[in-house]
C-alpha cells in the first residue's frame, strides 16, 4: 500500500513538473549555466602551478554541477512540498493515505526522476562539449550512485523544511544551507590547492569528500570511495529522520 | 505643472520608497550578506588564478572585489521590481493613476529606494574588501568614485526592474528574472580577465557582455588607478542602461495606466 501511495503522489510530482515550463527549464537550465560558466569560463584554473587533474578541467567541473544539481532537484522539490502545504493540496495527501510514509517516498521518487532529466541533459552536453572520461562504466556508475544518493539526502532535508513550515516562505531556509555547504568545498581547484581558512572548512565539509569521490570516478582513479559512501548512506538516514519529524508536525498540524 | 510641483511629487515618492527599503530586512540583508559570501568563497578557492601569467594583479581579492558591486546591482533589479509589482498588485498603482502625478515623478521616485540601498552597499563591500586586504590603487578619490558608479550602476539595473515590473505586474514574475540578469554576470569576465579566458566562444560571448565592461570600470581602480577610457566606458554603459531602462518603463506604465 505504501508503494501504490508513493508512486501516486510521485506520478502528481513529475506530472507537474513535466507539464510546466516554470518548473521544468530551470531544473535544466540551471546546471547547464553553471557547467558552462564554470568549465568554459575557468578552464586557464587549469593551468595553474599544481593543478594536475587527468581528465581535464571540464570533467572536473562536470563532477561538482552534477552533484549540485542532483542536491537542488531534491531542494526544488522541497519547495514543491511547501507548496501542497500552502494550496492544502497536502492535507487531502494527509486525509487519504493510509501510511504517510508514502507520501514522503513519493516526493523522494519524484525528485530523484526530476534529477535524472537533468542529469541526462548536462551528460549529454558535457560529452558534446569534450569531456573525457577516463574511469570504467563501474566508477561511472559510483558517480551518478554518489549523485542518487545526495538527491535523496537533499530531498529529505528540504522535506523536513517543507513539513515544518508549510509554506513556500520555507524556500530560503531549504535552499541557503544546502548553497553554503555545497559553495564550502573545493569547488575550482583541488583541496590540495586551497589554502587559509577555506581549505580548513573545506576539510572538514563533508561534500569535499563526495567531490573527491566523484573526481576519482569520472577520472578512473577512485579515491576516498568508502569514506565518501559513507557519508552519502548517512545523511539520508540522518535527514530522513529529520523528514519523520517534519511529518509528525505537520500530522499534528492537521 | 510647475517644477515645484514635480519636485515635491518626487520627493514624497522618493521618501515612501526610501522608507520601503529600510523597514524590509529581507530586502537589505541577502543584497549584502550574499555578495560577500561569494566574494569570500570565490576569492578563497580562486586565490591561484593570480599566479596564471598575465594575471593583472597578485591579489585575486582585489580582482574579485569588483563583482560584489555587480550582484549587488542585480539585487536592486529585484528590489525596485519587486516593491513596484506589489504596488500594481495591491492596486495603489491605480490610486496613483488617479492624481495628478507624472510619469516621471513617479519612475524617479521610486529609484530612490535603490539609490540609498545602493550607496549601503557600495560602502559595505569597499570597506569589507580592504579590511580583508584588497587593494584600492586609485586611493581615497578612487573610493568614492566606485561609490558613484557602483550607484550609478544599480540605479540603471533599478529601470529594468520597474520595467519588468510594470510589464508583467507581478512580482513572482520580476522574481524570476534574477537568475536571466545572473547569466549576464556569470558569461562575463568575472572570474577571469577577458585574455584569459581560454575558451573560443565564451571569449567571444564575454567580449561581447557589457558586463565585463563595467567590471573592467572597476577593477582599473582597484588594480591600476586612474584608467579615464575604462571609466568613460563605465559610467557610459550605465548611462545607456539607465536610458533603455527609463523609456522601457515610461512606454510600459503609460500601457498599464491605459489598461487600468
Amino acid at each position: 500500500m505504501t508503494g501504490k501511495i508513493a508512486l501516486a503522489v510521485a506520478w502528481r510530482s513529475v506530472h507537474n513538473f513535466l507539464n510546466n515550463p516554470a518548473f521544468m527549464v530551470p531544473a535544466i537550465v540551471f546546471p547547464l549555466f553553471f557547467f558552462v560558466a564554470f568549465a568554459g569560463g575557468l578552464s586557464a584554473i587549469a593551468d595553474t602551478p599544481g593543478f594536475d587533474f587527468p581528465s581535464g578541467y571540464t570533467a572536473f567541473q562536470f563532477v561538482f554541477v552534477l552533484l549540485q544539481s542532483a542536491a537542488f532537484g531534491g531542494v526544488f522539490t522541497g519547495f514543491g512540498i511547501a507548496r501542497d502545504f500552502e494550496s492544502g493540496f497536502a492535507r487531502r495527501y494527509l486525509l487519504a493515505a493510509t501510511d504517510r510514509r508514502g507520501i514522503v517516498a513519493g516526493y523522494a521518487l519524484a525528485a530523484l526522476v526530476r534529477a535524472l532529466v537533468t542529469w541526462t541533459v548536462l551528460t549529454v552536453v558535457a560529452l558534446l562539449a569534450g569531456m573525457e572520461v577516463g574511469g570504467s562504466g563501474v566508477d561511472v556508475f559510483g558517480l551518478y550512485g554518489l549523485a542518487v544518493l545526495v538527491n535523496l539526502a537533499a530531498m529529505l532535508w528540504a522535506a523536513g523544511v517543507a513539513m515544518r513550515v508549510r509554506s513556500i516562505q520555507g524556500g530560503p531556509l531549504m535552499q541557503f544551507p544546502t548553497f553554503l555547504i555545497l559553495f564550502l568545498a573545493p569547488v575550482y581547484v583541488p583541496l590540495s590547492l586551497l589554502s587559509g581558512w577555506i581549505h580548513a572548512v573545506a576539510s572538514v565539509n563533508p561534500v569535499t569528500a563526495l567531490l573527491e569521490a566523484g573526481r576519482g570516478f569520472i577520472s578512473g582513479e577512485p579515491a576516498a570511495v568508502a569514506l565518501a559512501f559513507a557519508i552519502a548512506v548517512a545523511l539520508p538516514i540522518l535527514f530522513g529522520l529529520w523528514a519523520r519529524g517534519g511529518l509528525r508536525r505537520a500530522e499534528a498540524a492537521g | 505643472m510647475t517644477r515645484s510641483v514635480l519636485s515635491t511629487q518626487v520627493g514624497q515618492l522618493a521618501r515612501r520608497s526610501v522608507l520601503r527599503t529600510l523597514r524590509q530586512p529581507a530586502q537589505i540583508v541577502p543584497a549584502l550578506v550574499f555578495p560577500l559570501f561569494l566574494l569570500a568563497v570565490n576569492s578563497g578557492g580562486l586565490k591561484d588564478a593570480a599566479n596564471l601569467p598575465g594575471f593583472p594583479t597578485d591579489s585575486y581579492l582585489t580582482f574579485a572585489l569588483a563583482v560584489p558591486f555587480m550582484q549587488g546591482a542585480l539585487f536592486s533589479v529585484m528590489n525596485a521590481g519587486t516593491d513596484l509589482a506589489r504596488d500594481i498588485e495591491t492596486g495603489f498603482l491605480n490610486r496613483l493613476a488617479l492624481t495628478p502625478l507624472r510619469g516621471a515623478a513617479l519612475l524617479s521616485g521610486l529609484l530612490a529606494g535603490a539609490v540609498v540601498l545602493g550607496l549601503a552597499q557600495a560602502g559595505t563591500y569597499l570597506a569589507v574588501g580592504l579590511i580583508a586586504g584588497a587593494e584600492l590603487a586609485a586611493g581615497l578619490p578612487g573610493a568614492l568614485a566606485i561609490v558613484a558608479l557602483s550607484v550609478s550602476i544599480t540605479v540603471a539595473f533599478g529601470t529594468l526592474g520597474l520595467f519588468a515590473a510594470l510589464r508583467t505586474g507581478s512580482g513572482e514574475a520580476v522574481q524570476s528574472l534574477f537568475p536571466v540578469f545572473f547569466v549576464f554576470l556569470f558569461l562575463s569576465s568575472m572570474a577571469l580577465p577577458l585574455d584569459l579566458l581560454q575558451t573560443d566562444w565564451f571569449h567571444a560571448v564575454a567580449s561581447a557582455n557589457p558586463v565585463s565592461y563595467l567590471l573592467a570600470a572597476f577593477r582599473s581602480l582597484l588594480i591600476e588607478g586612474w584608467d579615464p577610457g575604462a571609466l568613460a566606458l563605465g559610467f557610459g554603459i550605465a548611462a545607456a542602461i539607465f536610458a533603455i531602462g527609463m523609456f522601457a518603463a515610461a512606454t510600459a506604465l503609460k500601457t498599464r495606466l491605459v489598461r487600468t
